[in-house]
C-alpha cells in the first residue's frame, strides 16, 4: 500500500491551473477594451492547445486531462442552464439531465446519418425544429387574444401546433432528401458533402438544432408543469427526466430509431477529435457571455425577482409564467447544446448516462458552487470533475478494481462534511472578474440627486 | 373608478374571454381517459383471466410502495424533505433478512429452542422474528442518518437537506455494493417460507408442486394474502398512532408549525427523530415483503421502488397517509397493466406520466390539501 502523494499533489496543482485558467479567461473577458477581450479569448484557446501537445515526453494535460476537460465545459453548460433554472430563478428543477439527453442524442443522431449517407436526419430535424418554433409563435399569437385562457387548454393547443408541424416537417424532409443522397455517398464512398469540413459545418447546425429541440421540448413540458409549487414542480422534473431515459432504453422497439440501438447504446457517432476542444470552448464561452448579459439585462433581473418573491414581482407587473418558462427553456437550450458536444466528444451514448441520479451531479455542483453565482458554478463543475477523477486515479493505486465503488462512498462524506460547513455554497453570491454585477453608467450619484433635491427646493 | 363588490372580484378572472376555453384541456384530458379505459375494455373483453392476473401482480407491488410510501409521506410532512435515502434504507431491510435467514438461519431457531414444535409455529414466529429484526435496524439506521446528516442542517437551506439526502442515499448504494459488505451483484433470496400457491377455477385448489396452472385460472399465492395483510395492518395501526394517541397528535403539531410546537412543550427533535423511525420499520417490513416476492435482491435495486414509492405519495397528495396508501395501489396497477400489455422496460415512463398528468389535474395529489398561498 503506497499512497500516491506525488499523484495527488498533481491533481491539486491541476485543478488550481485549471481554475486559474478561468479565473483569466473571466478578467480578460471583463476588459473594457474589446482588443483584449478577443486577443484574450485567443490567448486562452491557444494556452490549452500547447498544453495539449506532447513535447517528446512530456505533456502537460495528458489525452485523459482533455478528456476531463471537454467534459467539465459540457458540464458547465448543463449546470449553467440549471442554475438560471434553479439560482437565479427558483424553479427546483430535476429536469436538466433529461434534456442533456435530448440534446446528446438529437445531435448524434443528426451527425451519425449525414455520415452514413443519410441527410434525413439534418434535413427533418432543421425542418421541423423551425416549423414547431414558427408553429408556437402562432399558437402564442392565438393565445394571446384569448386572455385568461386555462394553461392545460393552452398546452393543448400548443401540443397539437407541435405535432402538425413535425409531421409536415417528416414528410417534407423525406421529400427532400433524395436530392442530398448522391453529394453524401455511402461509407465506403463518401461523396463531396461527406467530408470532415463538412461534418464541422453539419455538427454546427446539429447542435443547434439539438439545443433548440431541447428548448422547444422544455417549451412543451413546462408550459403546463411550471405552474406546480416547488416541490411538485422538482417531482414532475423528475418524473420527466426517467420518462426521457426510458424512450432511450425503448428508442428502438417504440420510438422508431433503430441506430440508437436501445438500451445497448448507441455507437458509431462520428467523434470530433481534432476540433471538439475549440467547439467545447466555443460553445462554453457563448453560453458563460450569453447568461452574463441575460442576468444584468432587465429580463433578469425580472427572473431574479420571480425567485425573491413571486407575488411582489406581479405587483410590480411582472409577467410571472412568462419569465419562468423563459429560463427554463433557455437553461434547456443549454443542456442540449452541452449535450451536443458530449456526445461527439466520447463518440458513444448509452441510456445509463442519463439515469436520474448522474443528473443530482449538475444540481450538487450549483449547490457547491453557490445558487446563484455563475463564477461558482463555472469553478465548481471544472473543480468537481478534476476532484472526481483525481480521487478515482487515487484510488486506483490503493484499492484495484473496488475504486469506483469506493469512490462514490468517499464522495458523499465529501458532500456531508461539505454541506454541514458551508451550506450555502463555496461562494455564495460572490462573483469575480467578467460576471461581476457591471457598474451602471446611467444611474446618477445618489448624493448629486440630494442636491438637485436641495436646490429645487431652496 | 367604483371599486366592484368583492363577490365579483372573486368571479373576475372566470369572466375574461379565455376561461370559456377551457373545454379544450378538459377535452383532451378526457380523450385520453377514454382512450385508456378503451384499451384496458378491450383487454379485460379478450382475456378476462389474464387481465384479473395483471391486477392482482399489480395489487402486490401497489401494497409494497404503499409501505414505502408511508415513511416518504410522514418524514415530507414533518419536515418538508425528500428523503431520498429512504429507497436505500428499504434495501438495508431486504439485506438484514437476507442474512438473518441465509448466514444465519434466525428463521428457525424455535425448532432448536423448542424441539417439538409444530412446523407451522416455527415458521410464523421464525418469519417474525427475522421481520422484526429487519425493522430494527432500519429504524436504528434511519435514527442515525436523521441524527447524524439531517438535524444540523435543519436551519440550514432546504437545498442543504436534499444534497445530503442524496449523499446519504449515495453512501449506502455504494458502500452497500463494496464486496466485503453485500457485493453489487444481484442476490438471490432464500425465502424463510415456502411458497403456496392456489389457483381459482371452479372453486379454489392448491396447486401442487410441479402442477401446471389450468388453462384461464387465477392464480393467488400466500405471499400476496401476506402482503396485503400486512399493509392493512400497518395502516390501520398508523392511523390509530396518528389520529388517536398523544405522540400522533405531538406529530401533527409538529408538522403542522414546528415553533409553537416547541414551544407548547413538544420534544420536537424527538418527534421528527420517531416520525424517520417508524417510516423507516416500515419501510424495513415493505424491504423483506419485496425480498420475498421478487426473490433478488442488490444494493442498488432500492432506487426506482423506492422514487415509485415517493410518486406514490405525491400521487395521492404528500403528508396525507390514506393518500400515500390509495397513490400506491394506482401505481402498482399502473406498473402491472403497463408491463402486461405494452412493455416492460415503459412501465417507468408510464407511472411517471401518470404522475405528471395527476399534479395538472390536481396540483397537491389526490388526497392533498390544497397549498397555503405564501405570505
Amino acid at each position: 500500500m503506497d499512497f500516491n502523494l506525488g499523484f495527488l499533489l498533481i491533481s491539486i496543482f491541476k485543478i488550481a491551473i485549471v481554475l486559474a485558467y478561468l479565473y483569466g479567461l473571466l478578467t480578460v473577458l471583463g476588459h473594457p477594451s474589446k482588443k483584449v477581450k478577443i486577443g484574450g479569448v485567443i490567448a486562452a484557446f491557444a494556452i490549452i492547445q500547447i498544453a495539449l501537445v506532447p513535447f517528446g515526453e512530456f505533456q502537460v494535460l495528458a489525452d485523459f486531462d482533455k478528456g476531463l476537460l471537454i467534459q467539465a465545459c459540457t458540464m458547465t453548460m448543463v449546470a449553467l442552464g440549471l442554475n438560471l433554472i434553479y439560482g437565479f430563478n427558483g424553479q427546483f428543477s430535476l429536469g436538466q439531465w433529461g434534456f442533456y439527453g435530448i440534446g446528446a442524442y438529437t445531435a448524434a443522431d443528426i451527425t451519425y446519418r449525414w455520415t452514413n449517407g443519410d441527410a434525413r436526419g439534418l434535413l427533418v430535424g432543421g425542418l421541423a425544429v423551425t416549423l414547431i418554433g414558427l408553429m408556437i409563435w402562432l399558437v402564442a399569437k392565438l393565445v394571446r387574444v384569448f386572455k385568461g385562457m386555462p394553461v392545460l387548454s393552452q398546452f393543448t393547443l400548443y401540443l397539437m401546433g407541435t405535432i402538425v408541424a413535425g409531421a409536415i416537417a417528416v414528410v417534407v424532409g423525406n421529400l427532400v432528401s433524395p436530392v442530398f443522397t448522391p453529394l453524401l455517398g455511402t461509407i465506403s464512398a463518401p461523396g463531396p458533402l461527406n467530408n470532415i469540413v463538412a461534418l464541422q459545418i453539419v455538427f454546427l447546425l446539429a447542435a443547434l438544432i439539438a439545443g433548440a429541440f431541447a428548448a422547444e421540448v422544455s417549451f412543451l413540458f413546462g408550459l403546463p408543469v411550471l405552474t406546480l409549487g416547488s416541490d411538485y414542480f422538482g417531482i414532475a422534473t423528475l418524473g420527466f427526466s426517467i420518462v426521457v431515459q426510458t424512450l432511450m432504453v425503448n428508442s428502438d422497439t417504440i420510438l422508431p430509431f433503430p441506430e440508437m440501438k436501445g438500451g445497448r447504446g448507441m455507437i458509431g457517432i462520428p467523434k470530433l477529435d481534432a476540433t471538439i476542444w475549440f467547439w467545447a470552448f466555443l460553445f462554453l464561452l457563448l453560453i458563460i457571455i450569453v447568461m452574463r448579459n441575460m442576468i444584468y439585462s432587465s429580463t433578469g433581473r425580472a427572473i431574479t425577482s420571480v425567485r425573491e418573491d413571486e407575488i411582489a414581482a406581479k405587483a410590480m407587473g411582472i409577467d410571472v409564467a412568462y419569465h419562468k418558462l423563459l429560463a427554463f427553456v433557455i437553461g434547456s437550450l443549454f443542456a442540449g447544446i452541452g449535450g451536443a458536444v458530449y456526445a461527439h466528444y466520447i463518440g458513444f451514448l448509452s441510456p445509463g448516462t442519463f439515469d436520474f441520479l448522474v443528473g443530482f451531479n449538475p444540481l450538487i455542483i450549483i449547490v457547491f458552487g453557490g445558487l446563484g453565482s455563475m463564477t461558482g458554478t463555472i469553478a465548481a463543475s471544472f473543480g468537481w470533475m478534476f476532484f472526481l477523477e483525481g480521487l478515482l486515479r487515487v484510488l486506483l493505486g490503493q484499492m484495484g478494481t473496488e475504486a469506483p465503488t469506493w469512490r462514490f462512498v468517499l464522495y458523499p462524506i465529501t458532500l456531508l462534511l461539505l454541506m454541514l460547513v458551508r451550506p450555502q455554497g463555496l461562494l455564495g453570491n460572490v462573483e469575480w472578474g467578467f460576471l461581476k454585477r457591471p457598474a451602471s453608467p446611467a444611474r446618477p450619484d445618489r448624493n448629486a440627486a440630494v442636491d438637485v433635491a436641495a436646490s429645487a427646493g431652496q | 373608478m367604483q371599486r366592484p363588490p368583492t363577490s365579483q372580484v372573486s368571479t373576475y378572472a372566470a369572466q375574461r374571454p379565455g376561461a370559456k376555453l377551457a373545454w379544450i384541456g378538459q377535452g383532451f384530458l378526457a380523450l385520453l381517459a377514454i382512450l385508456v379505459l378503451y384499451v384496458l375494455g378491450r383487454n379485460l373483453l379478450i382475456n378476462p383471466s389474464l387481465f384479473g392476473q395483471i391486477v392482482l401482480s399489480g395489487l402486490q407491488l401497489g401494497f409494497v410502495y404503499a409501505l414505502i410510501a408511508l415513511g416518504y409521506t410522514m418524514v415530507y410532512g414533518i419536515v418538508k424533505l425528500i428523503n431520498f435515502a429512504h429507497g436505500d434504507v428499504f434495501m438495508v431491510g431486504a439485506f438484514v433478512s437476507y442474512f438473518a435467514v441465509t448466514r444465519f438461519g434466525l428463521h428457525v431457531w424455535p425448532a432448536a429452542v423448542v424441539p417439538n414444535l409444530a412446523p407451522g409455529w416455527v415458521v410464523v414466529i421464525g418469519s417474525l422474528t427475522v421481520v422484526l429484526l429487519s425493522m430494527i435496524v432500519c429504524m436504528s439506521l434511519a435514527v442515525t442518518i436523521e441524527r447524524v446528516a439531517y438535524k444540523p442542517l435543519r436551519d440550514a437551506p432546504r437545498i442543504a437537506a436534499l444534497i445530503t439526502a442524496i449523499g446519504v442515499s449515495f453512501f449506502l448504494e455504494y458502500f452497500g455494493a463494496l464486496n466485503f459488505v453485500f457485493s453489487p451483484r444481484f442476490i438471490p433470496y432464500q425465502r424463510p417460507f415456502e411458497v403456496v400457491t392456489w389457483y381459482i377455477k371452479d372453486g379454489i385448489h392448491m396447486l401442487k408442486p410441479g402442477q401446471q396452472t389450468p388453462e384461464g385460472a387465477l392464480t393467488i399465492s400466500n405471499i400476496l394474502i401476506i402482503i396485503i395483510v400486512a399493509s392493512l395492518l400497518v395502516q390501520v395501526l398508523l392511523q390509530f398512532l396518528v389520529r388517536r394517541t398523544k405522540l400522533g397528535k405531538a406529530m401533527r403539531a409538529t408538522s403542522f408549525d414546528k415553533p409553537t410546537a416547541r414551544l407548547m412543550g413538544i420534544n420536537v427533535d424527538g418527534v421528527i427523530s420517531f416520525t424517520f423511525a417508524v417510516g423507516a420499520a416500515f419501510a424495513g417490513l415493505g424491504g423483506v415483503l419485496y425480498a420475498i416476492a421478487y426473490s433478488s435482491i442488490s444494493t442498488l435495486s432500492g432506487i426506482l421502488p423506492g422514487l415509485k414509492a415517493f410518486v406514490a405519495a405525491v400521487l395521492g397528495g404528500i403528508g396525507s397517509i390514506p393518500g400515500a396508501f390509495i397513490g400506491a395501489l394506482l401505481m402498482g396497477q399502473a406498473e402491472a397493466l403497463t408491463m402486461g400489455y405494452i412493455s416492460t422496460p415503459m412501465r417507468d415512463a408510464v407511472a411517471f406520466t401518470i404522475l405528471i398528468v395527476v399534479l395538472l389535474v390536481r396540483p397537491t395529489g389526490i388526497l392533498g390539501e390544497p397549498e397555503k398561498e405564501k405570505a
